[in-house]
């Protein structure tokens, strides 16, 4: 059986699960969920550098990017210049083209702002970067996304960090039937199972950071992620039974003793 | 330190006024608060400079400079 990889501007990855690097309580807690869950991209969020206290480690002391691809985030951005200047800044620190774009619309949801992340996506493809955004579950923007150039695109499954599972699993499937770039349920899961339905609609790929540095074990649920996705995945390409309102037996009908 | 040709900067660090003496570039700056230009990116008057460049960009009085790096996120 070859691998089932999947493609994202020219860049292939075998693992289906992207992880992110915030919230952890230590470093080396991080490095264990990160190996455990078996992910090649590393979301990184990009903030000033803290001039009073030069204390802190670096963040790259722990991501070993030989192993891992970085994929730099414009998280807390609110405005498309904002993302912009970010995604600049992070192309430069990380020396990578690659960017998980978000323009947040709302404080209380972190929903993105669409009209301002097709902008900042249109702006930043004509600067050559490879762009991931992070979207509402519409298929009509994922389609302009897509159109603007974005090289995936990422639907929310619930708001970022809610931990609420899959809230629209119809919209992702029409996504995923709708788009010519891979689709990568990005927010919102909370335990395995809301990864494995991801999978099963027929995202390409879940990325997460909450669900696994907020769990009680991360590790273990970094390893469960991991399994959920490479289950949900096979289940997906195994093709699942029709539903069915009534019962189907699965024992003959006939030579039933007695009868 | 107080060489005859050195005079205070001011400039705007990260959002915050910082009074540095120069002339300096870029690199001497990072040095100078001792943070490892691999690690970061550096904004300049809005302009993202290219690593390379920070050896012989200029800091002026009331320029702006941001100095990023990553950290944790999702």
């Amino acid at each position: 059986m070859t691998p089932d990889s999947f493609t994202i501007a020219g860049k292939t990855f075998t693992s289906r699960l992207l992880v992110g690097t915030g919230k952890y309580n230590s470093p080396a807690v991080m490095v264990k969920a990160h190996e455990a869950s078996g992910a090649e991209m590393i979301t990184v969020a990009v903030r000033r550098v803290n001039i009073s206290d030069r204390s802190k480690e670096s963040l790259l002391d722990y991501i070993d990017t030989s192993k891992y691809t970085l994929l730099p985030n414009t998280a807390g951005c609110y405005t498309a210049d904002e993302a912009i200047r970010t995604a600049r800044l992070g192309r430069e620190a990380g020396l990578s083209n690659w960017v998980k774009l978000e323009v947040i619309g709302d404080e209380r949801t972190l929903f993105p702002d669409n009209e301002a992340l097709l902008e900042a996506t249109r702006v930043l493809v004509r600067e050559g970067f490879v762009v991931l955004p992070y979207t509402t579950d519409d298929p009509v923007v994922c389609r302009k996304l897509e159109e603007a150039g974005a090289a995936a695109v990422m639907p929310l499954g619930a708001p970022i960090g809610s931990g609420l599972g899959i809230q629209n699993a119809n919209n992702i499937r029409i996504i995923r039937e709708f788009s010519r770039v891979p689709v990568i349920v990005d927010a919102g899961v909370g335990t395995a199972s809301d990864a494995a339905l991801a999978m099963e609609l027929g995202a390409d790929a879940v990325l997460m950071n909450t669900a696994i540095a907020g769990a009680q074990d991360p590790i273990a649920m970094a390893e469960a992620m991991k399994l959920a996705v490479q289950a949900g995945r096979l289940a997906y390409l195994a093709g699942r039974i029709p539903r069915k309102m009534y019962a189907n037996a699965s024992s003959p009908v006939e030579g039933l003793v007695g009868r | 330190m107080c060489d005859k040709m050195n005079r205070g900067l001011q400039i705007t660090l990260n959002g915050d006024r910082l009074e540095v003496a120069g002339p300096l570039t870029v690199s001497e700056l990072l040095n100078r608060l001792e943070i490892d230009a691999r690690r970061v990116a550096v904004e300049h008057n809005l302009v993202v400079l290219k690593r390379a460049a920070f050896g012989e960009t200029l800091v002026r009085d009331g320029d702006q400079v941001e100095i990023v790096n990553f950290v944790g996120g999702g």
